[in-house]
């Protein structure tokens, strides 16, 4: 159901050619330049916070490839709010398909993939440039943070767009948490401030999309000394932030009166 | 001239009335000036001055570059794209205004809302957990007005010429885009330019979009004092003389080829 829908929403694209070959391609750029930034800075010091280049080059792919995983197929939800506003979100709930499916792939851009290919491009390029065996344990410890990591950003997705439930014109705070929160995923968490690290870890979880599983990865110390085992509580986390998604997503629906026009 | 004011009087007070939105976009601002002020305090414990530019430079100039964002509309296209798009656009055309002075107006009246609502908050927040750098001597705060109203024109001017485009392409996204991303990297936004290798740097500070926020803020922290502000000012003049004239000429090139969507 979902590939159907979004098959339909590709077409559609396609017929502004121009237009849209110059958004995937600036995608791709925005992704080029986020990674741009981060050589600018190692063009100026060795190590930054005793991370070297390859090693944040992997932070930064696994968070761009969980980002852009939940970019390209949960992102949508945003548009909730403008559905919302305009009361066009009527019709998300008579049709026998879910609501947060249908909003995901009547929305669905094609171009947001752009990211994908770039941020596993460097991830790749990463793990090449990276010291250090690549055991099958490791391997698949990579593959699990990226998917868990996507599954982190989805929620933080549908947590902050169900805001527009209750209110329409604050949907820039969801910025702060998803794009403000893959920013601050592709650095070692060591740099942010203690009040910074502390909310990453335990409100709004995003040191484990990519910096507590890659301290066991990539072998590292924590310069604080966290617990080891928080490197493998992503899963667990993505599971538990699950509860809070859902219940506001439905509390939200529930909530939902129309524009009365 | 007093139509013009007019129309930036009603631009500023339109955006006074998105009062959440507003409220909504300095805490993202703050947010993101928290996290990239703590990526340049990490460089700069490592290197302690980099081209001009200080471990407190640095902070300021985050705080300071969040409250730029807005205000320049580095984000996103002159609502003009879209009346292009529509074809709204041949009634502008109608009226007797220039098309390119009134929306010059608007842009200034949305800029000097923003520079206070979105400019001043994100700094005022930061400085409530860092020591940020404020100039004391007023010739400075008066160079830095003069050359942030400058940059706001010449980013005016630049994504005028983008909006334009939708003449040919019928849809805005896609140049929007690519125009954003580019004002991003090169106007010191995401990184200040300081920072750039040495075969970057000149350029970058030499082209149009250092006017946005890598100039005025250099201003802001004092680096430029006395006739080299006019150097700056000169700078960002030129820049803005030659986007505002190619508006003209694309504008000019558009209007012939003016064809109303579904009319």
């Amino acid at each position: 159901m979902y590939v159907h829908l979004v098959r339909a929403r590709v077409r559609s694209d396609w017929q502004y050619r121009t237009s849209f070959v110059l958004f995937t391609l600036s995608v791709t750029l925005v992704t080029l330049l986020d990674f741009l930034a981060i050589a600018v800075i190692f063009s100026n010091i060795p190590r930054l916070a005793g991370w070297s280049l390859a090693e944040v080059a992997f932070l930064y792919g696994v968070a761009g490839v969980a980002f852009a995983l939940g970019d390209t197929f949960v992102s949508q939800v945003e548009y909730v709010a403008r559905h919302v506003k305009q009361g066009t979100f009527d019709r998300f709930l008579v049709r026998p398909v879910g609501p947060l499916l249908q909003i995901c792939a009547d929305e669905f851009a094609f171009r947001r993939a752009g990211k994908l290919v770039q941020s596993g491009a460097i991830l790749v390029g990463a793990m090449v440039a990276v010291h250090g065996a690549w055991t099958p344990g490791r391997l698949l410890a990579t593959a699990a943070t990226v998917l868990t990591g996507s599954v982190i950003f989805s929620e933080i997705w549908v947590i902050t767009s169900s805001i527009a439930f209750w209110t329409v014109d604050t949907q820039e705070v969801a910025n702060s948490f998803t794009y403000g929160g893959n920013y601050m995923s592709q650095y070692p968490l060591d740099v942010f401030g203690p009040w910074l690290r502390r909310l990453a870890i335990g409100v709004v979880p995003i040191a484990f999309v990519a910096y507590l599983p890659s301290l066991w990865i990539l072998d590292k110390n924590d310069s604080i000394g966290l617990p080891a085992w928080l490197s493998f509580a992503a899963p667990a986390v993505a599971a538990l932030l699950l509860v809070p998604a859902r219940l506001l997503w439905r509390t939200g629906i529930r909530r939902y009166r129309s524009t009365g026009s | 001239m007093r139509l013009y004011w007019e129309v930036a009087r009603r631009s500023f007070r339109r955006y006074s009335t998105y009062r959440a939105a507003t409220f909504a976009g300095v805490f993202t601002n703050s947010v993101f000036g928290f996290i990239q002020a703590y990526i340049l305090l990490a460089i700069f414990r490592t290197r302690p001055a980099i081209h001009g530019l200080d471990a407190s430079a640095a902070v300021t100039y985050a705080f300071a570059s969040q409250g730029f964002l807005a205000m320049m509309g580095a984000f996103g296209a002159l609502e003009l794209s879209e009346r292009i798009r529509t074809g709204d656009v041949v009634s502008d055309l109608y009226r007797p205004v220039d098309l390119q002075r009134y929306w010059l107006a608007n842009d200034m009246g949305r800029a000097g809302f923003q520079a206070l609502a979105r400019g001043l908050p994100p700094f005022l927040v930061g400085g409530l957990a860092f020591h940020l750098r404020v100039p004391t001597d007023p010739a400075v705060w008066a160079a830095f007005a003069l050359c942030t109203t400058i940059g706001v024109a010449v980013s005016f001017a630049f994504r005028f010429v983008v909006s334009l485009s939708t003449f040919w392409l019928l849809d805005e996204r896609g140049p929007t885009q690519l125009a954003s991303v580019i004002a991003l990297f090169f106007s010191g936004f995401i990184l200040p330019l300081n920072l750039f290798p040495d075969g970057i740097r000149p350029l970058a500070r030499a082209l149009p979009w250092a006017s946005y926020v890598q100039l005025p803020i250099e201003v802001f922290l004092g680096q430029h004092r006395g006739g080299a502000v006019l150097g700056v000012v000169a700078q960002q003049t030129a820049w803005l003389a030659v986007l505002l004239l190619a508006g003209r000429v694309v504008l000019a090139a558009a209007t012939r080829k003016v064809v109303v969507q579904g009319g």
